[in-house]
């Protein structure tokens, strides 16, 4: 895919005309603090600028439910290897994101490796056909025989039909994540003179944006307007609220963000002193056909999920919890002796092809429309997309346009809005699926 | 029974040849049921698409005009558009919904389920499916008679899922069900048709729409379907969750038409003697 990066020298050196002391403005106010407001909002500050994160229950979402898996290897689907590779570039970020916080800060990151099994001859088979692709672009997948297997992890059950280890996908912890991520926008913004937490963290709902022209959805964003009525000014305004994002008020007429609830049950379980660990890698499994993991913690905990729902349900679904235990006792059959700590359902941002919308918006005589970045959609990728949505969000912000990135656009659904340039554009991320403009 | 049926062994019987059919659109040879004709029959179903917008262009490609969706699974909202919307999506393709109670283990979170789907979809059609077990999603026979008792009286049109069973095939059809749907194989193993000779008996007494449910693994075994004599085949599986959906789809489609072109064309009888396909009779004595 063409990659073509233009100017880089505004980069980290915004011509801030907002001052710091100004509770109500900042040089970038995020709508919505999950992983990915707080990883944009974190990037654009170290980048220099002043920011402003909006969210009423920050990290309470998607972000809370997360397992934290980093896998672009083994959450390949057919048919969206484009999404690959934005899933691998994201990943090998996630290191260099990490360098940017302060070594002590606890996030669970962890580089051990996953291990995939498969528990009947249908599963061997469906993820060998799965490594053939893989291996296609270029991915590690390394074939164990359960021997192997079961040496490196002796809890695995001896009822599988076939293992792979795969070395580059990795973990973080995404509540620790969210946590650490807050603090340390609270602390850079004091070195930026801004002293008030609310300056930075604002516990409040966004109703919509406000533009430069009152009625003018196309005109340039000039801030946010919150539930209360209060305005929040800001040269750029992030879209990063997940599912919430198509009730904005003020969002460009014409523009479709199409998100649907994908709800997911996930537990979180204690493991037994004398059964631990019951892994040190994660542990993915195809169980007649149904996925399901287990995530090891560093605390002693493992997460299991998670399924995958469309009934509209946001409770926790018994069918649900029973489908992950049955199955991940399949894998591992100690699951049974675990302690049930917590049964969690969120719901995740779902688009039609699967991919993020994520860039600028084209107004209606085709050109960007200044002061607004979308990020949202990234459905079952939420903490692996976030370094690489943080440095798309840096590199817009700096009027830099990766064209790798524009299959993505958020305004890819949206019939009546065309992008002037159209090197890269509305193609579909995902091949061989179409997107209403695209059929 | 509605006399809007049409009896299906008119066209298993004579096996007419009918140009029309030489056709892909075969404006003759429409599936009807409860009085809806229906161009394709190769009848859908949504569980594993990988995206929605996968999913949409699998369906287009499958041309089908009539697919399931499981009542329990997607949460009917009047709210969304086709990028957003499963029900949209299927409306703005033109795609007629049949609701089914998948995940239903009792005849009274069937009936629950088909009610609440009359109510959301507004269409007394409904796939009724009422499971045994996890182990092999068979249908269980005693809750499906009951439960199709229970909607026949209180106006559904029951499309039954069914074991391969010519027995229980034909209760069904006396209690009056719209369609009997019998198994190839379990739902979602991909076998194939397991007893094709149970499937022809079912096919021989049937004064109903027979359509061929579950099981279905490649293209090959929705033509055996057609060529046994089913009025049409319903799969989900086979194509969400293949490598390549949307070909997956094409194949069943032509697959369909050629199962059925196939059972109207009258197949020659298998012989254990080779025949050479130019007679001898008749030719010059030179």
């Amino acid at each position: 895919m063409a990659r073509t990066v233009q100017d880089f020298s505004t980069i980290g050196t915004p011509s801030s005309d907002v001052t710091g002391a100004d509770a109500a403005s900042a040089d970038v106010a995020v709508i919505g603090g999950g992983i990915v407001g707080l990883g944009i909002a974190w990037e654009a500050q170290r980048a220099g600028r002043t920011v402003t994160v909006i969210d009423p229950a920050p990290a309470s979402g998607a972000t809370f439910a997360a397992a934290g898996m980093l896998a672009p290897v083994s959450e390949l689907h057919y048919q969206e290897e484009a999404l690959l590779e934005l899933t691998l570039a994201s990943a090998a970020r996630w290191p260099e994101f990490m360098a940017s916080l302060p070594a002590e800060v606890e996030t669970g990151f962890n580089t051990s490796p996953t291990l995939v099994l498969g528990a009947d001859p249908a599963d061997r088979k469906a993820l060998a056909d799965l490594r053939d692709v893989q291996l296609r672009h270029g991915l590690d997948v390394v074939p164990l025989t359960i021997r192997e297997a079961r040496a490196a992890e002796p809890m695995v059950g001896p009822h599988i039909s076939c293992a792979y280890r795969v070395e580059a996908d990795h973990q973080v912890d995404p509540r620790a994540m969210a946590g650490a991520l807050r603090t340390q926008l609270l602390r850079s913004a004091v070195e930026q003179g801004r002293t008030e937490p609310e300056q930075t963290l604002v516990p409040q709902t966004a109703a919509g944006l406000l533009h430069a022209e009152a009625g003018n959805t196309h005109s340039a964003v000039t801030g946010v307007q919150l539930a209360d009525g209060t305005e929040i000014h800001a040269r750029e305004v992030i879209v990063a609220n997940g599912l919430g994002a198509p009730q904005l008020a003020g969002l460009p007429e014409g523009l479709v963000l199409p998100v649907r609830a994908v709800h997911g049950d996930i537990l979180r379980l204690r493991v037994p002193a004398h059964l631990r660990p019951l892994t040190t890698a994660t542990i993915r499994g195809l169980v007649r056909g149904l996925p399901v993991y287990i995530v090891p913690r560093g605390d002693g905990t493992v997460v299991i999920g998670a399924s995958s729902r469309e009934d509209g349900s946001a409770g926790v679904s018994a069918g649900g919890v029973h489908q992950l235990l049955r199955d991940a006792q399949v894998l591992m059959p100690a699951v049974a002796e675990l302690e049930l700590l917590e049964m969690t359902a969120r719901a995740r941002p779902g688009t039609p092809d699967n991919a993020p919308l994520l860039g600028r918006v084209a107004g209606l005589d085709g050109r960007d429309i200044a002061g607004l970045i979308i990020a949202t959609g990234f459905f079952r990728h939420g903490v692996l997309l976030m370094p690489i949505a943080a440095l798309v969000a840096r590199q817009l912000l700096g009027n830099i346009t990766d064209l790798a990135w524009q299959p993505f656009r958020p305004d890819r659904f949206s019939p009546t809005l065309k992008p002037a340039d159209s090197i890269g554009q509305h193609s579909d991320p995902t091949d061989n699926q179409h997107s209403k403009e695209n059929p | 029974m509605t006399e809007s049926l049409v009896r299906n062994d008119e066209l298993r019987n004579d096996a007419q040849p009918n140009d029309a059919l030489a056709s892909e659109g075969q404006p003759n040879d429409a599936l009807v049921i409860d009085g809806v004709a229906l161009g394709s029959r190769l009848i859908m179903g949504t569980g594993g698409a990988p995206s929605l917008a996968g999913l949409g262009a699998a369906l287009t490609a499958s041309g089908t005009e009539l697919t399931t969706v499981a009542m329990r699974r997607y949460a009917v909202d009047g709210a969304g558009s086709a990028d957003t919307n499963l029900f949209a999506l299927l409306l703005e393709n033109n795609i007629k919904v049949l609701p089914n109670t998948a995940g239903c283990f009792t005849a009274r979170e069937a009936v629950m389920t088909a009610e609440l789907a009359r109510e959301a979809l507004e269409t007394d059609w409904v796939k009724l499916e009422v499971i045994a077990d996890e182990h092999t999603l068979l249908p269980d026979a005693l809750e499906l008679v009951e439960a199709t008792e229970q909607l026949v009286h209180r106006g559904f049109k029951v499309f039954a899922y069914t074991n391969d069973d010519p027995v229980l095939a034909l209760r069904l059809e006396q209690l009056g069900v719209a369609a009997v749907m019998p198994l190839g194989a379990p739902i979602g193993t991909g076998l194939g048709i397991l007893n094709p000779h149970n499937i022809e008996l079912i096919v021989a007494r049937a004064g109903i729409p027979v359509v061929l449910d579950a099981g279905i693994g490649t293209a090959s075994d929705a033509a055996l379907a057609m060529e046994l004599g089913c009025d049409a085949v319903l799969l989900a599986t086979a194509v969400t969750r293949a490598q390549n959906p949307v070909l997956m789809a094409q194949a069943f489609k032509h697959a369909v038409i050629g199962g059925r072109l196939a059972a109207q064309g009258g197949r020659i009888p298998k012989r254990q003697h080779a025949l050479a396909s130019s007679a001898m009779e008749g030719r010059p004595d030179v």
